[in-house]
């Protein structure tokens, strides 16, 4: 058997690897997938936990940490490319309107 | 117990409020709508203007018209039968009470009528009560009484007004006030209504207030009374420290048991009496806050008779005199109210003798009375002050509205040197105001010569009083004598110096001026009658009516009372009444000579002594001297203050902060810099932070 921390070492690597994506990455489309990585980081957490402690919660939790996802991708995407048309890129430093 | 018709005593001051509400209305609802219409004046908001171009050629027709016969719009009717109506209405209410109040045995004559709860704040309780006392009903009877003929005569004198209305709501509304002040029980309650008396003088001095001079008028009333009336806030502030209420029965009852037990020092009655007399200079126009009164000459000529000379400005005579159990306690206050009284009485006399508007001769007369009152105040005369208060009433009020019947036979004209043989067109005036000024003059038999050899005897004779003081009030009655004749005789003798222009229109008045002048007639010559002295074979009823307010304090002052009592024989009271007399008549014969019989000698004589004219002509530079000693510096304090604590201080305070926010949102906004990524980095950060504060709390416990 595989020990529970082998689990949460893979678990903050995917998470971590997701981070740095979100902060270090310009193309938008990048930094969502960077965001499903770090929720499929998460998931193995949940997942684990649930198996080692024998509670179905843990399941649970990543199969509404998923269905969630895929709302966000779906929403993503679909702003991803009503902003492409508009601004004709998907760099994020070049869209910063919002500000002072 | 049943106190009949006394029950009413709150219509007395009722009614005319009822007149101020009524004729408010009429004045809001209909008259200024007409006068606006009338100017071409947009009303409130946008609907005139199309209108206006219209009304225009309206306005210049009427404008045109407005000396002749225009029509009388009906509200003008109905404002000029409410105004007089509610004050004659009160008139006949005080008579009745005072009458009811009659009846009762002397010392019962203390009615209190308590109306509600007033002010209940700890151990401060004033309710708010009428109090009819001989005093209080003598003051009802001259303020409704004289008011009522002055508002008679209004209705004629301001026939030519535009704004009819709201002179006669001004005047209803004073009269309310007036009545509060002198039926009041306390106080504080006495407070409002010589604050309401002051908003009325101001108001009413300033009613043209499209003139300058007018409005700067009222506005220097107003400010000399807020100086005497800081005076009597300290001194009501004192006065319920040391007693514990502000109910005048009350506070004088204490008296004798707190001078007994050492709380009211002679020092604190000195403070509290001073203080008190501060603001009856204020409102009674004595040295050294007169100077407002000749210059509130520039309102209104029955505004000048009823409140600035009859009513308003004895207010101060008659708070000192209510006060009298205080004022006794405190000899030092005692003597500076005589020494200013008769000072005042004097020296407005003598620029009285130079001054060439009818009104302002008349103003510093007013003046130089009340200084008289003062000074039989000062001595311990009250009855005889009050005496003098009602006959100067009658006879001061009726040669103001004699003057203002002058001037509007003469179109407005107010320099006695354009007028002159006056006396054929006016005949009605001009022989009720000769009764007026020789009542004034002290002529036997007339109201004026009871009440003014009163106080002359009262200030020779009583233990507050010395022949000194006697002699300054005998010169100066010698120098009203001449200068009331000199009045006379510049404006109804000799030949006439009026503009021929203004001499074709020169008419005697209508019946609603020519009868409140006859009927002050009457009462200048007999009003005295009442007060005739023991020593003339009189029973002095005047003052049997007021001892039962002034005698119980006689009485707790025995040790003055013992003093009194030393009897001065009745050939010096006659001797000095006669020598009295004697100055009147000097004066009354000096003014023949100068101004009857030797025309030119007294432009002469100022040519003369061109220095001491100027001086006198110039009213002593006193006003010149306030400028520079008081107004100047207070303005000169006031820009300093704007200029270093106000600029500098306070805005530097408020801008300062402004400031202080600004640069830290100028630093602040940086963190926004519009970069997703670095949003993104932010909240790595915080979530870093806070997971490393959880772990090393779990770590630590």
């Amino acid at each position: 058997m595989i020990a529970p921390s082998a689990y949460l070492l893979l678990s903050a690597i995917l998470f971590g690897i997701g981070v740095v994506g979100v902060v270090a990455r310009k193309n938008i489309l990048i930094i969502l997938m960077s965001v499903e990585l770090m929720l499929n980081g998460v998931n193995v957490a949940f997942v684990a936990a649930g198996s080692y402690l024998g509670d179905a919660a843990g399941g649970v939790f990543a199969f509404m940490v998923m269905t969630v996802a895929a709302a966000e991708a779906a929403v993503g995407l679909a702003l991803l490319i009503a902003l492409y048309r508009l601004k004709e890129t998907v760099d994020i430093t070049e869209l910063k309107v919002l500000k002072w | 117990m049943v106190n009949g018709i006394l029950d009413y005593l709150w219509l007395v001051p009722a009614l005319p409020l009822l007149g101020v509400v009524l004729n408010g209305a009429i004045a809001l609802l209909v008259e200024r709508p007409f006068l606006l219409k009338e100017a071409g004046l947009p009303l409130a908001g946008g609907h005139g203007a199309g209108h206006g171009s219209h009304d225009d050629a309206h306005g210049a027709s009427s404008h045109g018209s407005a000396h002749g016969h225009h029509e009388t719009p009906a509200y003008r009717k109905l404002v000029a039968f409410i105004a007089p109506g509610v004050v004659g209405a009160a008139f006949v209410v005080a008579l009745l009470c005072v009458l009811s109040l009659a009846s009762r045995p002397a010392d019962g004559r203390t009615f209190v009528q308590i109306l509600f709860p007033w002010i209940q704040a700890g151990s401060l309780l004033v309710p708010a009560a009428l109090q009819l006392d001989p005093l209080s009903s003598v003051m009802a009877l001259v303020v409704t009484g004289v008011g009522f003929l002055i508002h008679v005569y209004s209705v004629g004198y301001m026939s030519h007004e535009r704004a009819f209305a709201r002179y006669f709501v001004f005047l209803n509304l004073f009269m309310f006030a007036m009545l509060i002040l002198v039926l009041a029980n306390n106080y504080l309650l006495m407070f409002v209504g010589w604050e309401g008396v002051g908003l009325c003088s101001y108001l009413l001095i300033g009613f043209w207030y499209e003139k300058q001079s007018a409005s700067d008028a009222g506005k220097k009333a107003f400010v000399a009374n807020r100086i005497g009336d800081f005076g009597v806030l300290l001194a009501m502030f004192l006065v319920f420290w040391t007693f514990g209420s502000l109910t005048y029965t009350e506070v004088f009852a204490k008296v004798p048991l707190l001078r007994e037990s050492g709380v009211l020092t002679t020092g604190l009655a000195t403070v509290i009496t001073l203080l008190l007399f501060l603001g009856a200079t204020g409102k009674s126009a004595q040295i050294p806050l007169y100077v407002w009164l000749p210059d509130a000459m520039e309102g209104p000529t029955p505004v000048s008779a009823l409140i600035h000379a009859a009513t308003m400005v004895t207010a101060g005579v008659y708070m000192v005199a209510r006060s009298s159990a205080l004022f006794l306690l405190a000899p030092d206050t005692m003597m500076v109210v005589a020494v200013i009284g008769a000072v005042t009485a004097i020296f407005s006399a003598t620029i009285g003798i130079c001054q060439t508007d009818i009104k302002r001769v008349l103003a510093y007369s007013t003046v130089s009375q009340l200084g008289y009152m003062f000074l039989a105040c000062g001595v311990g005369a009250f009855t005889a002050a009050i005496f003098h208060l009602m006959t100067h009433a009658f006879f001061k009020a009726l040669l103001f509205l004699g003057s203002g019947s002058v001037i509007h036979a003469l179109s407005g004209e107010q320099d006695m040197q354009k007028m002159g043989g006056l006396k054929k067109y006016v005949p009605v005036t001009f022989a009720t105001m000769f009764v007026a000024t020789l009542a004034i003059a002290g002529i036997p038999g007339l109201s004026g010569f009871f009440s003014k050899d009163e106080i002359l005897w009262q200030a020779f004779s009583s233990s507050h009083g010395s022949p000194f003081l006697w002699g300054i009030a005998a010169l100066a009655a010698g120098i009203t004598a001449f200068y009331m004749f000199r009045l006379v005789f510049l404006t109804f003798f000799g030949k006439s110096r009026m503009d021929p222009e203004v001499e074709k229109h020169a008419h005697e008045s209508p019946w609603t001026m020519t009868v409140p002048l006859m009927i002050l007639a009457v009462l200048s010559v007999a009003g005295g009658w009442i007060g005739i002295p023991a020593v003339l074979g009189g029973s002095n009823l005047f003052e049997h009516w007021l001892a039962p307010v002034f005698h119980p304090v006689a009485a707790a002052g025995a040790a003055h009372g013992a003093e009194a009592a030393v009897h001065h024989p009745a050939a010096l009271e006659i001797g000095l009444m006669a020598l009295s007399v004697a100055i009147a008549l000097c004066g009354i014969g000096l003014a023949y000579f100068l101004y009857r019989v030797r025309t030119g000698k007294p432009a002469e004589i100022a040519k003369q002594w061109p220095t001491l004219y100027d001086v006198v002509y110039h009213k002593y530079y006193i006003d010149e001297f306030y400028e520079w000693a008081v107004i100047r510096r207070i303005v000169t304090i006031s820009i300093g203050l704007w200029e270093m604590f106000d600029a500098l201080f306070i805005d530097g305070i408020v801008n300062g902060a402004a400031d202080l926010v600004r640069a830290a949102g100028d630093r602040v906004r940086r963190l926004q810099g519009g970069v997703v990524g670095g949003y993104a980095f932010s909240l790595l950060a915080g979530a870093v932070l806070l997971v490393g504060y959880i772990l090393y709390r779990s770590v630590v416990q």
